[in-house]
C-alpha cells in the first residue's frame, strides 16, 4: 500500500480550493426515514472519525443504500440528523456541500452519451463559477484521473460502450476529481475483477479521505475497514470493530447463513460459511 | 488501476496546485469551435434562402433592399423587389431561423431534462394547446373585449393554459420528470380531443383547411412583429438554457450525481421546463406546431459533436436555424405557386436523416 500512503501525503499537501486536506468527521444520529408510509431506517446512529474506513453491511433491503443517501445529503431524514464536522448537512449551501462529500451511486443509466473524460469532469462543477467553461487544468485533472484509474485510452469512450467495472472506474475518477474530505460508495466492487476490488479497498483504507462504503463480501469489509455498521431492516444491529460485529451468532442471526468464524493473523475475522 | 486508484488522490492535488498550463486538447472544448463557422454559413445561406423564390433577386438586390432599410448609402431597389425582399421574404427567413433555432434547443434541452430520447418542444402540451386555441379563435371566432383575437394571440394563449394544466395535473412533484411527461401526454390528448371536437361540431370547410395547414407548421404569416416577439422571448430563453448547460450535463447523467454536484433538481427542472414551454409556446403561435425539428437536430448533432450542452445547444441553434430555413425555402419553392406547410418538409426529411442517426448509434453502442 506504498501508492496508499503516498496519496495521503498528496493530499496533505494539495491546495485545496475550500482548504479540507483531511478527512470530515460524519456523525448521524435517530435517523429515520420512510417511502409512501414503509420505514426503512429507524434510529440508526453512525459515526465515522477523520480518515476512518466505515463499513456498512447488512443484506438486501436492509436499508444501506438509503442510509448512504441519506449521509450524503441526497435526500433528508424524516428525523434525526447528519453532521458533518459538527454542522448539519442541511446547513450546508449545496455547492459548498458538492466540494466536500462525493457520492458514487449504483449506475443503472447505461444509455449516457458522454465520453468518460467527460463524466470525470463533472466532479469538478463544484468548483466552477456558474458561467465558466472547462478549465485547462481540471482538463488535465480528469485526464490523470482516468489515467490513475487504469483508464488511460478511454477519455473519448462513450459511456455506454463502457463495461459495468469500467463505468465503476470511471464514475470513481469523477467522485475523486470533486476532491471530498468524505466519500459514499454504494457496493463500488460489485461489478470490479478481484484485483481491481483489492486495489479499491486497499486505497480507500489508506486514503486520508473519510470513507464509508456500502458492502456485500463479510471478508473484504473485515479485512480492509477499520469499523463496521450492520443494519438488519432498518436497524443497526451492530457497530464496531469488524472483530467485534463479525460474529457467527449475529451472522446468523442477519444473514440467515452458518458460518465459522477465526481469528487471522492480522487479528482481523475471517469467515467461512458453511454449505446451505 | 494498477498504480491506479491508488494514487489518484495524489495528483489530483498536485495537478491543482502545479497550475499547469492549458492542454492542447482544451480547444476542443469551447464551445466556439463549431458554432462560429456554422453562424458564419448560417448568414451566408441566409442571404442565398433570401434570393429564392418565385421571381428570382440576385445577391446584390437583396444586399441593397436590407441595406437601404438599414439607412446605410447605397442605391435603392425599386419598390417591387424592395418590398418582395424586405417585407415578405427577409421577415420570413428570419423567423424560419428563430422558430428552427429555438425547437431544435429546447428539443435538447427537454430529452436531457427527462433523459427521454423521444421528448420534443411539445412534450409538455404547449403544440396541441396552441392548436386548441386556435381553432377556438378560427371556428369558434372568440371574442376578446372590443375586437376579433388573431391566431397567434389565441393560439399562445392556449399553448400557456395546456402548460398551466400540465403543472396542475404534475402537483408539487412536478419536477420529476416521469410525472411531468404523464401530466404532458393526458393534457395533450385532452386538447386534442377538445380541438377535434370543436372542428367537427362547427367548422366550415374553409375553417378546417387553413386549421390543417397551420396545425401542419407554415412560415407564410412571417411578419417584422413576429419576428421581433420570437427573437425577444427565443434569445432570453436560449440564454438562460445555455446559462443551465452544466446541469443538464449532469442531469443527463443522473439525477442523484447531479444532486451531489451541487445542483438542485427539482428547481432547475421546473426552472427550464418553464422557459422551453414558454418558447415553444411563442415559436408556435408564429408558426403552427413544426414538427421533428426540435427531435432530430438534437440528435444529429450530439452525434457528431458529443452531449455537452455548452457546446451542443448554441450548435444545435445554429444548425435548426439552418435546416428550417431551408426546408422553408423548399416548401414556397419546389411546388411553386402551390406552397406546402413547412411541417410536412421537415418530417419528410427528418424521418431519413433521424433513421440514418438511429442506425449509426446502434452501429456505436
Amino acid at each position: 500500500m506504498i501508492g496508499g500512503e503516498n496519496a495521503g501525503r498528496g493530499r496533505d499537501d494539495r491546495s485545496g480550493v475550500d482548504g479540507h486536506a483531511r478527512g470530515a468527521r460524519l456523525h448521524a444520529e435517530r435517523i429515520g426515514w420512510g417511502v409512501a408510509g414503509v420505514r426503512i431506517l429507524v434510529e440508526v446512529a453512525l459515526t465515522a472519525e477523520p480518515g476512518a474506513t466505515v463499513g456498512l453491511l447488512g443484506p438486501n433491503g436492509s436499508g444501506k443504500s438509503s442510509l448512504l443517501r441519506l449521509l450524503a445529503g441526497l435526500a433528508r431524514p424524516d428525523s434525526g440528523r447528519v453532521l458533518l464536522d459538527d454542522v448539519a448537512l442541511g446547513a450546508l449551501p449545496r455547492r459548498a456541500r458538492a466540494r466536500r462529500i462525493a457520492v458514487v451511486t449504483q449506475q443503472a443509466a447505461t444509455d449516457v452519451e458522454m465520453s468518460a473524460l467527460e463524466v470525470v469532469l463533472l466532479g469538478r462543477t463544484p468548483y466552477r463559477p456558474p458561467l465558466a467553461g472547462v478549465a485547462a487544468a481540471d482538463l488535465d485533472l480528469a485526464r490523470r484521473a482516468l489515467a490513475d484509474a487504469g483508464l488511460a485510452g478511454f477519455a473519448q469512450r462513450r459511456w455506454s460502450s463502457l463495461s459495468g467495472g469500467e463505468r465503476q472506474r470511471v464514475d470513481l475518477a469523477r467522485a475523486l476529481v470533486q476532491e471530498p474530505d468524505l466519500l459514499l460508495l454504494d457496493e463500488p466492487t460489485n461489478h470490479l475483477d478481484i484485483r481491481h476490488q483489492l486495489e479499491l479497498l486497499g486505497f480507500l483504507a489508506e486514503s486520508a479521505t473519510t470513507v464509508v462504503v456500502t458492502l456485500h463480501d463479510l471478508n473484504l469489509a473485515a479485512q480492509y475497514c477499520d469499523r463496521l455498521v450492520l443494519l438488519h431492516a432498518g436497524r443497526v444491529v451492530a457497530a464496531g470493530t469488524p472483530g467485534e460485529v463479525l460474529t457467527t451468532s449475529r451472522i446468523e442471526q442477519v444473514y440467515r447463513v452458518r458460518t465459522d468464524v477465526d481469528t487471522a493473523a492480522d487479528g482481523r475475522p475471517r469467515i467461512r460459511y458453511r454449505r446451505a | 488501476m494498477t498504480s491506479s486508484v491508488t494514487s489518484s488522490l495524489a495528483p489530483t492535488g498536485s495537478t491543482v496546485g502545479a497550475g499547469r498550463g492549458p492542454s492542447a486538447k482544451a480547444g476542443a472544448w469551447r464551445s466556439g469551435r463549431y458554432v462560429l463557422p456554422l453562424a458564419v454559413i448560417l448568414l451566408l445561406l441566409s442571404i442565398a434562402a433570401v434570393t429564392v423564390g418565385s421571381a428570382d433577386l440576385p445577391v446584390d438586390s437583396v444586399l441593397r433592399a436590407v441595406g437601404t432599410h438599414l439607412g446605410l448609402p447605397v442605391r435603392p431597389l425599386p419598390p417591387l423587389p424592395d418590398s418582395i425582399v424586405w417585407d415578405l421574404r427577409l421577415p420570413r427567413v428570419l423567423l424560419a431561423a428563430l422558430v428552427g433555432a429555438g425547437l431544435a434547443v429546447c428539443g435538447a434541452v427537454l430529452q436531457a431534462l427527462t433523459r427521454n430520447p423521444l421528448a420534443d418542444p411539445f412534450l409538455l402540451g404547449v403544440s396541441s394547446g396552441a392548436s386548441m386555441g386556435a381553432v377556438a379563435v378560427l371556428v369558434l371566432g372568440i371574442q376578446l373585449g372590443s375586437g376579433p383575437i388573431d391566431l397567434t394571440t389565441g393560439a399562445f394563449a392556449g399553448s400557456v393554459a395546456a402548460f398551466g394544466a400540465v403543472l396542475l395535473l404534475a402537483g408539487r412533484r412536478a419536477g420529476e420528470p416521469t410525472r411531468i411527461v404523464l401530466a404532458g401526454v393526458a393534457v395533450s390528448q385532452l386538447f386534442s380531443a377538445v380541438t377535434s371536437l370543436i372542428v367537427i361540431s362547427d367548422a366550415q370547410t374553409q375553417d378546417t383547411r387553413s386549421v390543417t395547414f397551420w396545425l401542419l407548421g407554415s412560415l407564410t404569416a412571417a411578419s417584422w412583429p413576429a419576428v421581433a416577439l420570437s427573437a425577444a422571448v427565443a434569445g432570453v430563453g436560449l440564454l438562460v438554457c445555455w446559462a443551465n448547460a452544466t446541469a443538464l450535463d449532469a442531469f443527463a447523467f443522473d439525477a442523484d450525481t447531479a444532486r451531489s454536484l451541487g445542483f438542485s433538481p427539482g428547481r432547475t427542472r421546473l426552472l427550464l421546463f418553464g422557459v422551453t414551454a414558454l418558447v415553444a409556446a411563442t415559436l408556435v403561435a408564429a408558426s403552427g406546431a413544426i414538427g421533428f425539428v426540435g427531435l432530430t437536430v438534437p440528435h444529429a448533432v450530439r452525434f457528431v459533436i458529443g452531449s455537452r450542452h455548452r457546446a451542443l445547444l448554441p450548435t444545435c441553434a445554429v444548425v435548426g436555424a439552418i435546416f428550417l430555413i431551408w426546408a422553408d425555402t423548399a416548401a414556397r419553392t419546389v411546388f411553386s405557386p402551390q406552397e406546402l406547410p413547412v411541417g410536412v418538409l421537415t418530417a419528410l426529411l427528418g424521418v431519413p436523416m433521424f433513421a440514418l442517426v438511429m442506425r449509426r448509434r446502434a452501429g456505436t453502442s
